[in-house]
């Protein structure tokens, strides 16, 4: 490189390192300080810019992307109110460390501190809730920024990475010189795990006699589903997934006993429970995991622990053997000295712990009663499950129709289930869809919501009109906050304060309004032939806003009450 | 338990933030820190002196090695160390002070760094515990100010904290 080195803008130099990385899509809103940047998107061709209409959808949407893709997502804001509109999306994705990268616009240095228009600290907002962030301060930084930001959102636990850019840095000028590998003394991830732990691991998996396994997310982000189905088959362990590792196990095969938790499935439970040797992988012993710690410990089990992140191993639970390296590099080097070794788990046993399985599994926990006068919402679920084949990209909201398409569409490949778990961000639905839908063009995408999430990034038919996504929404429509419902008519004697959804939109008409398809179903003999329309050729270019109104008074079971222990469920039966 | 914990962390704006805002976002106790950069001006080492169950202290570890930022983290409790802190106190010498204090001082060691008319400033070093020491020993009244370091810690013999 000389002095004749051509120098380019900040903003040329950041659209540069986007298509360095590969970005296919870059989710945004422009404004004041970004117009360098958005000048230069113009200008180029190489990744295509999806207008959201509320800065909270970029996030989501390309966080959706990512999780549909296993690629960093990414989302571009301008300063101040585009910035903060930003942060429920990064804090959802954190709470389910999603690899992403998050460009804000910055006022310009001289006026950093000086309360100028539209300034925010943007850096402090975000600090709890990023894996790391950056202000760029010098245009000579942007390009080495841009590929730190890259590797650190993807490399060991993956997350958010926010970089904010001022606007001066997008005009100054400077050579490009994109950095081909990154180090940092500071940041080195662990991917192989310890050998003497993971032979350990084996020999006690291989000692077991009523094993378990538990995977969460960690499995689904690590690609590690395909290890995973192996070391299982092998040994016919039963196994549970969490919420946020659905799919990772397939749902369909009889050794999954379906997920666990607040409102998993008795026999995963109850299996949590009185296991002997538990193997989690990729998954944390959340609150909403394994009920009340204390009650967990009343029974002895020894606990193997494989996860990529430290600080995750023994902060609920204490472990036995903790095994830190990223999953997919553990569970490869586990299938490698399993083959080497003949032994297996006494057949004795492990049929013994299956009979008990199967007595617990016999409790059919997930049965509901079927109506022919008013619409169940678990129906609707299951005939979406069978109109799509299973094949579908099922983004969700939060609520009780997020725990009903948890629980009863059975998803049998990973990174087909998309949903806020961690943070619980009502208004996700949509966007995620969006994303989803823009990451497999082909692929049939799903929403299952509720009338009061869909409400809350409603504006995002908008988006889906110009972007022209076909995604089907499912709106369980039971005029109330159900899951608040819930609560309050178990634990607050039935006063519904403020839960109640009134004044609803005509949804059907909404949708029309914005140039979409609406239905709006009243019959449970009618779910079927919507879902089917809905699906069928004739509509496959098109939105569709399917409105269902559904039973008011359905509640999700089983359901482990807060504080209690994961074997003392309320089912649907004891009520 | 009480724990000193130190760590060497990349020199960059806002990285005492990071570890400060990690000490309140997850409720953990913060006694005292210090940071100034190293003879490596790229490294800053900070000591940071908390306390908790060993549980609380192994999440604080691994929530502190997480931070991007941060190069190395060391429980100087594992092993044989030596904590020391500044203190200057001002003290009233009018009197029978005036003596007292000078006695107090000699003492525990302390040096007086300025004196006037009406008070002396003493300048005393050692560990948490000694200068709270001395600060029970003189009369209450006779304190007009004080101000303290906190506690900066390094590992005894070949205990090394470099990278
Ligand atoms: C942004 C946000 N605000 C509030 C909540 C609390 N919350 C959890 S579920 C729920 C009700 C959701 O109602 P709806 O979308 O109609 O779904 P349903 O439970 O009826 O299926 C609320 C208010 C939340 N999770 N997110």
């Amino acid at each position: 490189m000389d002095d004749r080195t051509p120098q380019i803008s900040g903003a040329e130099i950041l659209i540069r390192c986007l298509q360095e990385e590969n970005v296919k899509f870059v989710f945004g809103y422009p404004g004041g300080a970004v117009l360098n940047i958005y000048d230069e998107i113009f200008k180029q061709n190489h990744f295509k810019h999806v207008l959201v209409r509320h800065e909270q959808a970029a996030v989501h949407a390309a966080d959706a992307y990512s999780r549909a893709t296993g690629e960093v997502g990414v989302a571009l804001v301008t300063s101040g109110p585009g910035a903060t509109n930003a942060v429920t999306g990064i804090a959802t994705a954190y709470m389910d460390s999603i690899p992403m990268v998050i460009i804000s616009g910055q006022v310009p240095t001289p006026a950093i501190g000086m309360d100028a228009f539209q300034e925010v600290d943007m850096v402090g907002i975000t600090r709890p809730c990023v894996k790391h962030n950056f202000l760029v301060k010098d245009v000579k930084d942007v390009a080495s920024t841009i590929k730190k930001a890259f590797y650190i959102a993807a490399s060991g636990r993956p997350g958010p990475v926010v970089v904010d850019i001022p606007k001066d840095v997008t005009a100054l000028t400077a050579v490009f010189d994109y950095p081909k590998s990154v180090e940092m003394r500071s940041y080195t991830p662990v991917i192989k795990g310890h050998s003497g732990q993971i032979k350990k691991a084996v020999k006690l998996m291989l000692e077991a006699k009523r094993p378990m396994v538990y995977t969460g997310g960690g499995v689904v982000l690590g690609d590690a589903s395909e290890m995973l189905v192996k070391l299982v088959r092998e040994l016919g362990f039963p196994i549970t997934n969490t919420l946020m590792g659905l799919g990772g196990y397939p749902a369909t095969d009889k050794q999954f006993l379906g997920m666990l938790g607040m409102h998993g499935t008795y026999e995963a439970n109850m299996a949590m429970q009185e296991c002997d040797v538990l193997v989690a992988i990729g998954a944390r012993f959340d609150d909403r995991v394994i009920g009340n710690p204390q009650h967990f410990f009343n029974k002895n089990r020894t606990i193997i622990h494989i996860d990529v992140d430290p600080s995750s191993i023994s902060k609920r639970v204490k472990v036995d053997v903790p095994i830190v390296g990223h999953v997919q590099s553990v569970l490869a080097e586990i299938n490698e000295l399993l083959q080497a070794d003949t032994k297996r788990p006494e057949a004795a046993s492990l049929k013994t712990w299956w009979e008990q399985i199967e007595a617990w599994r016999s409790r059919k926990c997930l049965t509901y009663a079927k109506s022919t006068e008013v619409i169940k919402p678990q129906y609707v679920v299951e005939k979406l499950w069978e109109v799509t084949k299973g094949d579908a990209f099922i983004t969700s909201d939060v609520g009780q129709h997020q725990m009903w398409a948890a629980q009863y569409y059975k998803f049998d490949k990973p990174r087909r289930w998309i949903n806020s778990g961690g943070l619980g961000t009502m208004g996700v639905g949509l966007p995620y869809a969006m994303g989803a839908q823009l990451a497999h063009p082909e692929a049939q995408v799903a929403c299952i919501t509720g009338e009061a999430s869909i409400q809350m990034c409603i504006q995002e038919l908008s988006t889906c009109k110009q972007f022209h996504l076909p995604v089907k929404v499912v709106n369980l429509n039971n005029r109330y906050m159900g899951m608040v419902r819930q609560w309050q008519e178990f634990f607050y004697g039935n006063r519904y304060s403020e839960s109640y959804m009134d004044a609803l939109p005509d949804f059907v008409k909404l949708a029309e309004a914005y140039g979409h398809v609406g239905m709006k179903i009243e019959k449970p003999s009618d779910v079927e032939a919507a879902l089917k329309e809905a699906f069928s050729p004739a509509l496959k270019e098109r939105m569709v806003f399917m409105d269902f109104i559904t039973d008011q008074t359905e509640n999700v079971f089983p359901m482990v009450p807060n504080g209690k222990g994961l074997s003392e469920m309320i089912l649907a039966e004891e009520l | 338990m009480k724990h000193i914990i130190s760590l060497l962390m990349e020199n960059e704006s806002g990285a005492l933030s990071r570890v400060a805002g990690l000490f309140s976002a997850r409720a953990y106790n913060i006694e005292s820190l210090t940071v100034a950069p190293t003879e490596d001006a790229t490294l800053s080492r900070m000591t940071i002196v908390t306390s908790g169950s060993e549980d609380v202290i192994e999440q604080i570890i691994k929530q502190l090695n997480k931070l991007v930022d941060v190069v190395k983290v060391l429980d100087l409790n594992d092993g044989r160390y030596i904590e020391r802190e500044l203190m200057l106190v001002k003290v009233k010498a009018t009197g029978p002070f005036r003596e007292e204090m000078k006695r107090m001082s000699d003492i525990f060691r302390g040096r007086i760094i300025d004196v006037a008319d009406g008070s002396y400033t003493i300048e005393l070093t050692g560990s948490g515990s000694k200068l709270d020491a001395f600060l029970e020993a003189l009369d209450k009244a006779a304190i007009l100010e004080t101000v303290r370091t906190g506690a900066s810690g390094i590992g005894r013999g070949d205990r090394i904290l470099k990278i």
